[in-house]
């Protein structure tokens, strides 16, 4: 009962201090929960990044239920996630709760303006990231290159398709990958 | 049904939203333009705002599009959606993460996925960067003053890295940018 608890606090925690989403988040959990609280080890931890990643939905909630779980089995899991997303959930409430009236007034609609600008520099900023740490080699390139260029068609030209649809076929592409490799080398 | 449609819209989004909460906002674009529950640009904002506030920004997007549709009720529908399948594919993980870490096939497709959410996030960051200041898809209005906010955050961002500085937070420039805001647009 008291692993439940703890576990519910230290993720309201980490939920309520970190600002910039899961990325910024990630950091704050080693500190909490490999550092102080050791409930893994760093190893688990690069580990569970890798999932995190490799899974749909927020990585943060994939962090909370791999720590809960570990600690103390489903109940566990459930309540680091809980403590994870209720900070976000209240905070949100209260803030649209205020900011339909608010965007009516000249100061913050100009303020609003401003960080209209910064939103797309802000994800242009985390690719970069991304790409940096990419492996700089022709295929991973050249499928970078084609789902960027996709997508910015469907932007631009409201086609029908979707980025779900350009996530799909990148995982068939991933598949077939697999199939000539795993032919090449029984003909070998 | 409302809380049917933000149940499922945010389902969607939760189960295809690999790599992070910028790899989502196309497809919460996708979704949320597509059931037509708010505009493009109260998105932007509801996003600005998301990023500005704690907590994974999925989880902020979904409690607050929930919140403008349906009132609490929504928000909490939207937001347990968009949680509920990285929850469950984490603890199915957890099962089988071992051999599946192993697993060739697996290793495959991901090594795919992972360039191709980069190059999502890439083209949506462009979009929109250029969409601030220049309507790309209405009447082509372009306004001067968000480009000039553009140029002068893109410097603050990216300049930075090129001098082999420490990176500017994004808190920060978001900061930045409603300052800039105020003080370019100020009559």
């Amino acid at each position: 009962m008291r692993i439940l608890f703890d576990l519910i606090l230290t993720f309201m925690k980490i939920g309520l201090f970190t600002f910039g989403g899961g990325y910024a988040m990630l950091s704050v959990i080693e500190d909490n929960c490999v550092e102080k609280k050791r409930w893994i080890t760093h190893d688990d931890m690069m580990n569970l990044t890798v999932i995190a990643e490799s899974t749909p939905g927020p990585i943060v909630i994939n962090c909370a239920t791999f720590i809960g779980y570990r600690q103390a089995g489903i109940l566990g899991a459930i309540a680091a996630t809980i403590g994870i997303v209720l900070p976000s959930f209240v905070v949100i409430l209260i803030i649209s709760g205020f900011l339909d009236n608010f965007l009516e007034i000249e100061i913050v609609k100009n303020a609003f303006r401003g960080i209209k600008c910064a939103v797309g520099i802000l994800i242009i900023s985390a690719a970069v990231t991304m790409i940096k740490k990419m492996k700089k080699k022709p295929f991973p390139i050249t499928v970078l290159v084609c789902s960027a260029l996709a997508m910015l068609a469907i932007d631009l030209f409201s086609l029908g398709f979707s980025a779900i649809t350009i996530i799909i076929f990148a995982a068939l592409l991933g598949l077939a990958v697999f199939a000539v490799k795993n032919m090449k080398e029984r003909r070998a | 049904m409302i809380y049917l449609d933000l149940f499922l819209g945010f389902l969607k989004v939760g189960c295809f939203a690999f790599g992070g909460a910028y790899a989502a906002i196309p497809l919460i674009r996708d979704v949320v333009l597509s059931y037509g529950w708010v505009t493009d640009d109260t998105l932007t904002y509801m996003i600005a705002v998301s990023e500005m506030t704690p907590g994974p920004i999925m989880v902020n997007l979904a409690t607050y599009v929930g919140r403008s549709q349906a009132g609490f009720l929504g928000a909490f529908v939207a937001t347990f959606a968009v949680v509920f399948p990285a929850f469950l594919i984490m603890l199915l993980c957890m099962f089988v993460f071992n051999s599946l870490m192993k697993n060739r096939c697996f290793n495959s497709v991901i090594n795919t996925l992972k360039p191709c959410v980069v190059g999502l996030i890439l083209a949506v960051g462009i979009f929109m960067t250029t969409e601030a200041f220049f309507d790309l898809r209405g009447n082509g209005a372009f306004d001067p003053k968000a480009l000039l906010i553009t140029v002068l955050l893109a410097a603050a961002a990216f300049l930075p890295s090129v001098f082999g500085r420490k990176k500017i937070s994004p808190i920060a420039l978001i900061v930045l940018s409603a300052f800039l805001g105020v003080l370019i647009y100020a009559p």
